[in-house]
């Protein structure tokens, strides 16, 4: 692989905090003062880009679907080290499921081939579905690995992943192209660096709009997209019983008994 | 070329062949700078998809899918060595109940290799039919081939509803699976039932990492496919009497995709697996330090139990994510849940609150946890935790 690694990177820009507020009355998410940062997912999926690209040489394409202020999340990853950025943003692409997501995406990653991996992360902490990742390889028509946690080997058209499951741990031989998504346990993303932080100001963005992908109206943003969200609430917290208090011997006494009543000892 | 409804225009090809490089089925090839389309071919759309200039198209005669002809429960029964994973018992529980109020039949699909008992448990358990892909080239769960048959199943059956388990196997698979049905796919369902009136699948789940609930339909699109989380549903219950029918269907494994190789499986102790421990011994941030986990590990240790953390433990990188408990990590319904140092925010709750017993230790009495624990102890863990450890220790002796 004397050229490199073509290397492209999804990330999505999520609200900054998980303990979202929601209008009662219109069931829509409240945004407005809510910061917004790349998904924590995210951050594994450009490291072990930038990493697979030092170990191999080649170039990192950095992409997300979203608003025009997504551009803010593609500056991180520029930041970061990868080499371009591109931003799918059209009011065509919004309200997609994650078909119509990883729809959208792998058009766009279609006019960025040829390309060797396409690296995601596991899930999003908004949508918390990992669904976009596996999705997309389907789209792309190439194989697909989950849970990634080490990219042991790539080489000769085949990539050697290892990847971990509910009940044990796998290694895995695919070739070439591939999309993977990385476990939190894979890597420690590296921080900015000043001089990184000046060059993404000034890095050049590249747009995608609907345009520039050849697909119908109905297969793009909600339209195109075959689920709908009828209802949001929240969880209820469960209901329960007795609270004791004492010294530590006490405690640890009145535990026991317990313990012997459950029949676990 | 074929008689499928696939068509490639050469006046926008460019010859650029990624299209037979995107063809799971290896399907196409390159003819006098052309691409063609054989009889491999299964309409997935991949080449459609991967065509950087929107040369091939499959005719959209597809994509208004008469949904009255798509009826009954469909559930996937995962499995590992032969042996069913019980999440697929859950969702027979749950299928049936669906699949009555809707008056339509349930089925169970598995796949793999040594499959005779699995599948007549699946019958016992309530499926109305069990269809059975049995070879031993399918004996390791794999996304390409396993997703080839699911696909060519549910086009032939033509399930109302498609229930998998939303474990590490069902969440890569089930995305493939819609993805090429092109059909809506909701993630790690916490709830499901019919709407009274439209008949449409209600699917319950948690996002935002579980601090709000969605309610989610697909409406016009068939199957309504969901992953359904493991631990949520009761499991159904054996009826030896019942007399499900077991379709046994052919598998051609020179048909099927199969391009990533398993090389090597290791299995993980079980004691680490906190899903199917029955007692689990939980850190949380009031632990102070990463160190902590050493305490609850003695007591773990103490009692036979596997090791359990709240988020904020994970999202610090004190413990691997493995251990996760709550609606962004995993449900745990054990025997026994020890929550140490663990306030209790909902989406915690939500996924340990049915545990048979809940012993909760905090120093804060107005901790929201001790609102669903069977026992609360208000005092510091790092006090109470190495008497209660001698205490059973001494108990085990004894005994």
């Amino acid at each position: 692989m004397s050229e490199g690694l073509n290397i492209i990177v999804c990330i999505k820009q999520v609200p900054e905090t998980t303990e979202v507020e929601f209008d009662p009355e219109t069931g829509n998410l409240i945004r407005e003062g809510v910061d917004s940062v790349v998904n924590p997912f995210d951050e594994y999926a450009v490291e072990e880009g930038l990493r697979l690209r030092e170990r191999y040489g080649g170039a990192v394409k950095v992409i997300t679907m979203g608003p025009p202020q997504a551009e803010a999340a593609l500056r991180d990853a520029i930041a970061l080290g990868c080499d371009e950025a591109w931003l799918a943003t059209d009011r065509a692409f919004a309200g997609a499921d994650t078909w119509s997501t990883s729809h959208t995406l792998g058009l766009c990653i279609g006019k960025l081939a040829p390309y060797d991996i396409v690296i995601c992360g596991l899930k999003t902490t908004d949508g918390d579905t990992g669904q976009v990742g596996p999705e997309l390889a389907q789209q792309l028509g190439v194989p697909h690995v989950c849970y990634v946690n080490k990219v042991l080997d790539v080489s000769q058209g085949k990539a050697r992943l290892t990847r971990i499951l509910d009940d044990g741990v796998e290694t895995l031989e695919a070739p070439l192209p591939i999309v993977i998504s990385v476990s939190k346990d894979i890597n420690q993303p590296r921080l900015a660096t000043l001089r990184g932080r000046l060059s993404a100001r000034k890095a050049e963005i590249n747009r995608i709009t609907s345009k520039d992908v050849d697909a119908a109206a109905s297969e793009l943003g909600l339209e195109g997209s075959y689920t709908r969200v009828v209802k949001i609430f929240k969880p209820e917290p469960p209901a329960g019983g007795e609270v004791v208090k004492g010294s530590p011997e006490e405690l640890a006494e009145r535990i026991l008994e317990k313990l012997l009543e459950c029949r676990v000892i | 070329m074929s008689g499928l409804p696939i068509s490639v225009d050469e006046e926008r090809c460019i010859s650029c062949s990624i299209c037979v490089s995107s063809c799971p089925y290896t399907a196409i090839e390159m003819v006098e700078g052309y691409p063609v389309i054989g009889d491999a071919c299964r309409l997935c759309g991949a080449c459609v998809d991967a065509c950087p200039e929107g040369a091939i198209a499959i005719e959209e005669a597809e994509r208004a899918v008469d949904l009255t002809e798509y009826r009954g429960v469909m559930v996937y029964a995962e499995q590992r060595g032969g042996r069913v994973h019980p999440v697929a018992h859950e969702l027979l529980g749950k299928g049936r109940e669906l699949a009555d109020q809707l008056g339509e039949p349930l089925y169970a699909v598995v796949i793999g290799s040594g499959l005779d008992r699995g599948a007549e448990e699946l019958a016992v358990r309530g499926a109305d039919r069990v269809y059975v892909y049995d070879h031993p080239g399918l004996s390791d769960p794999r996304d390409d081939p396993y997703s080839a048959l699911l696909m060519e199943l549910v086009r032939e059956v033509k399930p109302g509803i498609f229930l998998i388990g939303a474990t590490a196997i069902g969440r890569s698979l089930g995305p493939k699976v819609a993805a090429c049905l092109e059909t809506g796919l909701t993630a790690d369902c916490t709830g499901l039932e019919i709407d009274p009136e439209t008949k449409l699948l209600l699917q319950t789940r948690p996002a935002y990492g579980g601090n709000i609930m969605a309610t989610i339909v697909t409406q016009n699109s068939r199957p309504q496919m969901a992953t359904v989380r493991y631990k949520m549903m009761k499991e159904a219950e054996r009826n030896p009497s019942r007399k499900g029918e077991i379709v046994r269907k052919p598998v051609d494994m020179e048909t099927l995709p199969d391009r990533v190789k398993i090389l090597d499986f290791q299995p993980i102790p079980e004691q680490v697996n906190i899903v199917d421990a029955d007692i689990i011994v939980s850190g949380g941030k009031g632990l102070g330090t990463p160190e902590g986990f050493k305490v609850i590990e003695e007591l773990a240790r103490a009692l036979s139990g596997a090791v359990g953390a709240s988020r904020p433990t994970v999202d610090e990188g004190w413990i691997e994510y493995r251990h996760q408990v709550g609606l962004s990590g995993r449900t745990v319904r054990p025997k026994l849940y020890v929550a140490c140092g663990i306030s209790g925010a909902v989406q915690h709750l939500a996924g340990m609150k049915t545990s048979d017993n809940i012993i909760a230790i905090n120093k804060d009495p107005e901790a929201p946890i001790f609102s669903i624990s069977s026992l609360g102890a208000v005092g510091d863990l790092y006090e109470v935790i190495p008497i209660l450890v001698e205490k059973i220790k001494e108990r085990v002796r004894n005994d």
